[in-house]
């Protein structure tokens, strides 16, 4: 299925799914621990990583067959992959392409990095954060008001 | 009278207004805080109090104010006597609470607990602590104090000595005293310093902030300083923290260096890190503060419920 002249793609076209393209470089298995596929997956999977990129210098590509993603996916896709696209396919064409864009106020996505916030205990409190800083990537806690930081948030994805 | 929000969270979330209605308001309350005079402003009202951590000043100050207006309390001072104990979340407990009182006041050791308990409930909360986190009505109270020595809080010298690092009484007033265009010394012994966040923030807010270890060199400068416990807890080496402890003692001798009107503050309780033969000198004001918590909490109290 690879080709690797210059005008082909490196992997065929999906049938139906997802792709998302323009994935920083490295962080295509950071995609593949939101989206929950491991090495139990019957999902298609593809994982291109460090293609070089007219844009970026080089990118990470993840497609997935048969699977549309959720919009709580779309959110979290976005907190390491800011620039990412998100192309759906139907029928090898895509018919809804976008760009995901980080929000200014996240919910549930992500847990706080403060052990002693309310929202890591048994209360039924759900995590909300405003991101102070897109890069590098700031959130803070809205009950404790506490940041977490880039790297503690992508711990948390390879956890 | 109302205040912006419902709730008391964070100092913070109070607009200058609501600072200066509930500073009128305790002024007006003071004859009644000593006991010369009686209210029944509260008469039928009930105050939870729900203290999921030990506090002996916050609690028995809210006790007394919601008494001195003719109200009463109910509550627990342990977890181990409610329901908490069978397994009880606390979104549960205030949703049951707020069916038999017209306010709560609530100390609990988890970050962002007054903020969730405000969420769900129907009945004003007051955050009494909240971990690491806030205590509103402690800030409240110390600016009071200083307020009622000054006549004003604006562009004073405020020193804040001891441990910064794990204090949120200090966190809380350095941020507060900031909104007044106050000065801050910030005096530390090494590795207990101020948060860097928290200076960051102040000096992006165009805040002016000075870094200090040395407690009698800046003495001087200084309209107010605010003295907190250095916790031995804190050290890993005991000689460390003896070293550390008799170098930010508060002491006469130290105090020989300071301006005439210097206020000295502390949030109380004392160890050793204010000497008592200061109790009786001119700046001592850290029992001043006790009262103020009265008249300010019974001022809160006035407006919320």
């Amino acid at each position: 299925m690879i080709k690797m002249g210059k005008e082909e793609l490196r992997v065929s076209k999906i049938k139906a799914g997802t792709v998302i393209d323009h994935i920083p470089s490295g962080r295509a298995l950071i995609v593949l621990e939101i989206l929950g596929i491991d090495p139990e997956t019957k999902d298609t999977v593809s994982v291109l990583m460090n293609v070089p990129s007219g844009r970026y210098g080089e990118k990470d590509i993840v497609k997935i067959e048969g699977r549309e993603l959720e919009e709580e996916e779309v959110n979290q896709i976005a907190l390491v992959a800011p620039k990412a696209t998100i192309n759906v396919i139907k029928n090898y064409n895509v018919v809804d392409k976008g760009v995901v864009e980080l929000p200014d106020f996240i919910e549930g996505v992500v847990d706080c990095s403060n052990p002693g916030c309310i929202t890591n205990s048994t209360e039924p409190a759900t995590s909300k954060f405003n991101i102070v800083s897109k890069t590098p990537l700031q959130l803070r806690c809205t009950y404790c008001e506490r940041i977490t930081e880039e790297d503690e948030l992508f711990k948390q994805f390879s956890e | 009278m109302k205040l912006s929000n419902k709730d008391i969270v964070s100092f913070k979330e109070l607009t200058k207004e609501d600072v200066r209605n509930i500073f009128s308001e305790a002024e007006k309350f003071e004859p009644i805080g000593r006991g010369e005079e009686k209210s029944d402003l509260l008469n039928g009202k009930i105050l939870g109090m729900l203290f999921f951590e030990p506090s002996t000043r916050t609690r028995l100050s809210f006790k007394s104010a919601v008494q001195r207006l003719g109200g009463s309390s109910i509550g627990f001072s342990r977890p181990d006597v409610s329901s908490v104990a069978k397994g009880e979340t606390l979104a549960d407990t205030i949703r049951t609470v707020e069916n038999y009182c017209d306010a709560i006041v609530l100390r609990h050791p988890q970050m962002g607990s007054a903020k969730l308990a405000a969420e769900v409930s129907k009945v004003p909360i007051i955050n009494a602590g909240d971990g690491a986190g806030h205590h509103p009505t402690q800030t409240l109270l110390d600016l009071y104090t200083i307020k009622k020595n000054f006549g004003e809080i604006k562009g004073l010298d405020i020193g804040l000595v001891g441990d910064l690092k794990y204090g949120r009484t200090v966190h809380s007033l350095a941020y507060a005293a900031s909104r007044f265009e106050n000065k801050l010394y910030l005096i530390s012994p090494p590795g207990l310093e101020m948060p860097e966040e928290i200076v960051n923030d102040l000096q992006t807010k165009g805040r002016k902030v000075q870094e200090s270890s040395n407690v009698e060199k800046v003495l001087p400068e200084l309209d107010v300083l605010y003295v907190t416990r250095i916790q031995k807890e804190r050290f890993s080496d005991p000689s460390e923290y003896n070293k550390v402890k008799d170098s930010y003692k508060i002491d006469l001798d130290l105090l020989k260096s300071a301006k005439q009107n210097l206020t000295l503050l502390h949030p109380l309780p004392r160890v050793d890190e204010i000497a008592p033969e200061v109790d009786s000198s001119k700046h001592a004001r850290y029992f001043d503060q006790v009262f103020s918590g009265v008249v300010v909490r019974m001022a809160l109290l006035s407006i919320l419920m």
